[in-house]
């Protein structure tokens, strides 16, 4: 349990999936201008993120692997996440249409964004077991939602500071991000105490 | 400029200045005005994450120049048969199959660099440069001028992660392509070997781009 939790915590804090391994940055540096938008695409981002990699894990441990397919898994992830996410955007459309009014204009994008498919080669990579990946897919989501909204905030600072025009708005952000990356990399100490 | 990222997917945006004239000028247009990394702001994962080293990049800008260039050739080719509903799947399924290719030559001929790369080959499938690449260019245009284009856009992203790695390189481990230039009395910089420093490389870089753009807008318009 005690391992679980420090996998929760270090895919969400110390091994930042958006600031340690730079996922999912299109988005990142995008659409971080509003907090709320930039809130919606995290909630998204993690459910889409959490079902993509369990459904992958399913796949890649009871199909590829025993039939020897692994050359095909980045292939076949690809599509599993593509299918997801439609799959996805009908549910909520049916059931919930608040919901999908709030995060439906999201969906389509989070096909294209590599954190997700990230999340499904590290899993892979690390071979983790399916507890684990749960736990690993779902704090990389939160993970990838703290960043973007903390940049956000951070960028609504930005209208009272005025820094040197030709950094542009993507420049600066990513000054943002890095000085975001070092804070979050501070935390180091808390997973090895 | 930096607000735009996904308009290249959606629809094939004619203000791109793509089509001006032929051959060359595609080619131009590709390495500078549609930079991937300060011109779209697009595929900076990639860029960010393995521009630590000389080889890692140059392995990693030339692998997704050759997806780009096959991919767009590909599309170009068989744009009269592709559905416009399903094009986005057909990119989807050209570009993994590509991607699997390099990587598992990359795994024979080049372990060690396959192998510190990790995961980032495969992620050319979700690099928005090379599906951008297809729906704003290839599936408009004729196979060689689809060919100019990617040829131009990967090196366009080869130069500018290549710039940011010999920096990355130089002050993060005092080295060029694994060889120590700077003397071992120096320490170097570890900031820029790790994450944070990625940030702030790029950053600098895109600072430094705008410096050479503005001030080239300004020659131009001094002299008329």
């Amino acid at each position: 349990m005690k391992e679980l939790f420090l996998l929760l915590f270090a895919s969400i804090v110390t091994s930042n999936i958006a600031l340690t391994y730079f996922l999912g940055m299109c988005p990142f540096l995008a659409i971080s201008k509003e907090i709320k938008v930039a809130t919606g695409m995290g909630a998204a981002v993690t459910v889409v993120m959490t079902f993509t990699s369990l459904a992958n894990w399913l796949i890649n441990n009871l199909i590829l692997l025993p039939a020897k397919l692994e050359f095909l898994q980045f292939l076949i992830f690809i599509i599993t996440i593509a299918a997801m996410v439609q799959v996805l955007e009908m549910f909520l459309d049916r059931y919930s249409p608040t919901l999908y009014s709030a995060f439906g204009i999201f969906l389509p994008l989070i096909t294209v964004n590599c954190a997700i498919l990230g999340v499904s080669l590290f899993m892979v990579l690390r071979s983790y077991s399916l507890i684990e990946t749960i736990f690993y897919s779902f704090g990389s989501g939160l993970g990838w939602t703290v960043a973007i909204v903390a940049i956000g905030g951070l960028r609504k600072g930005l209208i009272f500071s005025d820094p040197p025009k030709n950094f542009g708005a993507a420049g600066i952000t990513a000054i943002l991000a890095g000085l975001m990356a070092l804070a979050f990399i501070g935390f180091t100490g808390v997973v090895r105490g | 400029m930096a607000e735009q990222p996904g308009s290249g997917l959606k629809t094939p945006q004619k203000g791109y200045r793509l089509f001006q004239k032929k051959g060359i000028k595609v080619f131009i247009e590709g390495v500078w005005h549609n930079n991937p990394i300060f011109g779209m702001m697009l595929g900076l994962c990639s860029t960010l994450a393995v521009t630590n080293l000389m080889a890692n990049a140059l392995v990693m800008s030339l692998s997704v120049t050759i997806v780009v260039i096959l991919n767009s050739v590909i599309t170009s080719l068989i744009r009269g048969f592709i559905p416009d509903r399903v094009r986005m799947v057909a990119y989807m399924i050209i570009i993994s199959t590509l991607v699997i290719a390099v990587d598992r030559f990359l795994k024979v001929l080049l372990p060690d660099i396959s192998n510190a790369l990790g995961p980032y080959v495969a992620l050319i499938i979700t690099n928005c440069i090379v599906m951008g690449r297809a729906e704003a260019f290839a599936i408009n245009n004729s196979p060689g001028l689809s060919f100019m284009d990617a040829l131009g856009v990967g090196s366009g992203y080869t130069l500018s992660l290549m710039v940011i790695a010999f920096f990355r390189e130089l002050i993060g481990f005092g080295s060029l392509f694994g060889v120590r230039v700077i003397p071992a009395s120096i320490t170097p910089l570890g900031l820029f070997a790790i994450p944070p420093g990625a940030f702030f490389a790029l950053g600098t870089y895109i600072f430094f781009i705008n410096l050479l753009r503005n001030r080239s807008k300004k020659e131009k318009g001094g002299s008329k």
